[in-house]
């Protein structure tokens, strides 16, 4: 399993937009991904799930996938965040 | 008289049409049970697969009129619809319980919406509406029901909604859909943005709207004031045609304006600024086109907290508004409290008149340590920009002499701990005392500038307490004395080479300008919101006609007349 930090920086947290191409590019992948916030776990291939966590600006979340194709898809959300200006690093 | 609703005002500008009920069709649930699970699992699946099929389409016609940026919403849409937590629970609702999967959809997609309404967060209370939205699209694929289609109107209409999914506001076509009305939504939901984006007017909120406007009826949509006027009189369209007219027209002279100086008909400049309380009102200043602040008024860094704000709070906030301001005149008032503004963590004795208490610089040289901390920020924050410093109430030259000492000495102590002070920051005093205005002549000799607060000048003048609405008809901003004093200080700073502003409601309002123009004022300073309308009024004048009648306006009897005066020479 590979996990990974990110501290969001778009000003309106991870609202519908960023979520959508979060979500979206995740489909491909066979790993089980999930997001947690504030203790709360969800699964990143699901669109409400994610919106449910309403997760707001300068929070910071733990991503974790877990499969054979792992750190690609880690890879993939980190460009992802960047792309959408939902986190820098 | 025509009946009316209010509502919340969601998209700028005037419609009128027919009423055009978009009504959502029944989708009535019955939960039962069902035997071949196989086969309502393909019926959810074909369903779904419809609803996919749809929004791929709106999608696309968003994209190519709208933008990208608005289509992405239903990319949302699409991505509930393969949500494994959605179809997930609902399968097993079908497998499981023998749910049928209407209501195995409705029960599961409640849960969410439920979810997401009770969020204290306005945004995501408003996605709620995008998770009924894509459920009723499978909802009636799964019943069979056909969902009205926004896009097949061909005639101009005004749309009365209960609500308006996005998938519905995306389907109005501005050609025909000349505005529109909803009883539910705020200002941020989709269906108001959207509104903005494409220019149609739109109110939102009117509450009990379906129960009161029939289909066909003619309505009209005010989008400015959030009114809807429904089967309006032939005077109330007149005046509504003359109002939508005037925004228009107003509309496309402002736009024009924004980066525009303020000159009059006759090439005179005058300066238009704002009257801000936060550094975050710089943005609206700009963006109305502000040239100058008028009036910073710093006593907001001092309200809603436990104790004083420390010269580092002060510093930034200035330097923020300095820096915003990229050089423009920025004319910040040092504390102005006591009087009906008070201050939790500073115990003052009641006085019997607070008005004529000890408050704004009084109260700053009574409470040196106070005053000399605010001082300090503004003297480290004046490098970034262009600062003039200005004391409030100000009655005697000693005052000022006091106050101006107070930043003299603050000042040297900063260069000697080797901090940069700007040095060319003028320093002027607020005209609001009628002493003051009296003696503008020998005070023009030691300011730098001038700045009449209409407000306090009229209360103090006409010693009428504008709290009190028994006396509130003596408060008379044309009236004759009003406008001598305001000669007085204007003239007086002119023959010393100075300047002088105005930052009261006076300075924004459309009689006073003509008047103020012909008495020579420099600065007019206002909400942001009324710039862009004074600088419009202002090219339209002539300073040299407006200064030719300043004589009989003055000679007039009362505030009345002058009123009538100046509409008589500027229609």
């Amino acid at each position: 399993m590979v996990e990974k930090q990110f501290t969001i920086t778009d000003e309106a947290g991870i609202h519908a937009r960023p979520a959508s191409a979060l979500v979206g590019s995740l489909a491909k992948f066979k790993s089980d991904i999930t997001l947690e916030h504030k203790g709360k776990k969800v699964n990143l291939k699901s669109i409400l799930g994610v919106m449910s966590l309403g997760v707001s600006s300068g929070s910071t979340v733990t991503i974790a996938a877990d499969g054979e194709d792992e750190n690609e898809a880690i890879e993939q959300i980190t460009n992802v965040m960047k792309s959408e200006g939902l986190a820098d690093q | 008289m025509s009946t009316s609703l209010s509502g919340i005002a969601a998209s700028n500008g005037i419609a009128f049409a027919k009423a055009f009920r978009l009504e959502n069709p029944k989708l009535d649930v019955e939960k039962t049970t069902v035997e071949d699970t196989e086969k309502e699992i393909s019926r959810l699946d074909a369903a779904l697969a419809k609803s996919v099929a749809e929004l791929e389409v709106i999608q696309q016609r968003t994209r190519e009129q709208i933008s990208d940026k608005e289509a992405a919403i239903f990319g949302a849409h699409l991505l509930v619809l393969s949500d494994p937590e959605l179809i997930g629970p609902i399968k097993e609702k079908i497998t499981n319980d023998k749910q049928n999967a209407e209501s195995a959809l409705k029960e599961t997609a409640d849960g969410f919406v439920a979810m997401f309404e009770a969020m204290d967060n306005e945004y995501m209370k408003e996605r709620a509406a995008d998770i009924r939205d894509v459920t009723k699209r499978v909802l009636a694929h799964l019943l069979g029901v056909s969902i009205q289609n926004p896009s097949m109107i061909s005639e101009e209409v005004i749309i009365i909604a209960e609500d308006l999914t996005p998938s519905d506001t995306v389907q109005l076509n501005p050609q025909f859909v000349q505005g529109f009305v909803t009883e539910i939504g705020g200002r941020t939901s989709h269906s108001a943005i959207l509104a903005r984006t494409l220019e149609i007017p739109a109110v939102v909120g009117a509450k009990s709207l379906m129960g009161t406007i029939q289909n066909g009826v003619s309505v009209i949509v005010d989008g400015l004031d959030g009114q809807v006027l429904i089967d309006p009189d032939e005077a109330t369209i007149a005046e509504y045609q003359a109002k939508k007219a005037q925004y228009e027209e107003q509309k496309a002279e402002w736009a024009k304006l924004k980066n525009e100086a303020t000159v009059t008909a006759d090439g005179q400049a005058v300066e238009i600024g704002a009257n801000i309380g936060t550094p975050k009102d710089t943005t609206g200043v700009l963006e109305n086109g502000g040239e100058a602040i008028g009036l910073y008024r710093t006593e907001f860094l001092y309200m809603g907290r436990d104790e004083f704000p420390t010269e580092e709070q002060q510093y930034e906030a200035y330097a923020a508004v300095l820096k915003a301001m990229d050089g423009k005149p920025t004319v910040v008032r040092t504390l102005d409290i006591g009087g009906d503004k008070e201050l939790s963590y500073l115990d003052l004795p009641k006085e019997l008149n607070p008005f004529l208490g000890l408050r704004a610089i009084r109260l700053c040289l009574e409470m040196p340590d106070m005053f000399q901390t605010q001082l300090r920020a503004l003297l480290r924050a004046s490098v970034h920009g262009n600062l003039k410093i200005m004391f409030p109430m100000i009655a005697t030259l000693e005052e000022f002499r006091e106050a101006k000492a107070l930043l003299l000495e603050e000042k040297a102590k900063l260069l000697e701990e080797g901090i940069e002070v700007s040095d060319s920051i003028e320093v002027g005093i607020m005209v609001e005392i009628p002493s003051t205005a009296v003696m503008a002549d020998v005070f023009a000799k030691e300011v730098d500038f001038f700045s009449i607060g209409t407000n306090d000048l009229i209360q103090y003048t006409m010693a009428a307490d504008r709290m009190n609405e028994q006396v509130s008809y003596l408060y008379q901003p044309f009236n004759p004395a009003i406008l001598r004093l305001v000669k007085m200080v204007i003239d007086a700073s002119h023959r010393e080479g100075k300047w002088t502003g105005m930052c009261g409601e006076m300075a924004g309002d459309e009689i006073a300008i003509p008047i103020l123009l012909g008495l020579g004022l420099d600065e007019f300073s206002m909400s942001a919101s009324s710039i862009l309308k004074a600088r419009a009024q202002i090219s339209k004048l002539s300073k040299a006609e407006m200064a030719s009648h300043t004589e009989r306006i003055l000679a007039l009897g009362t505030s009345d007349e002058v009123e009538a005066y100046v509409k008589s020479i500027v229609s």
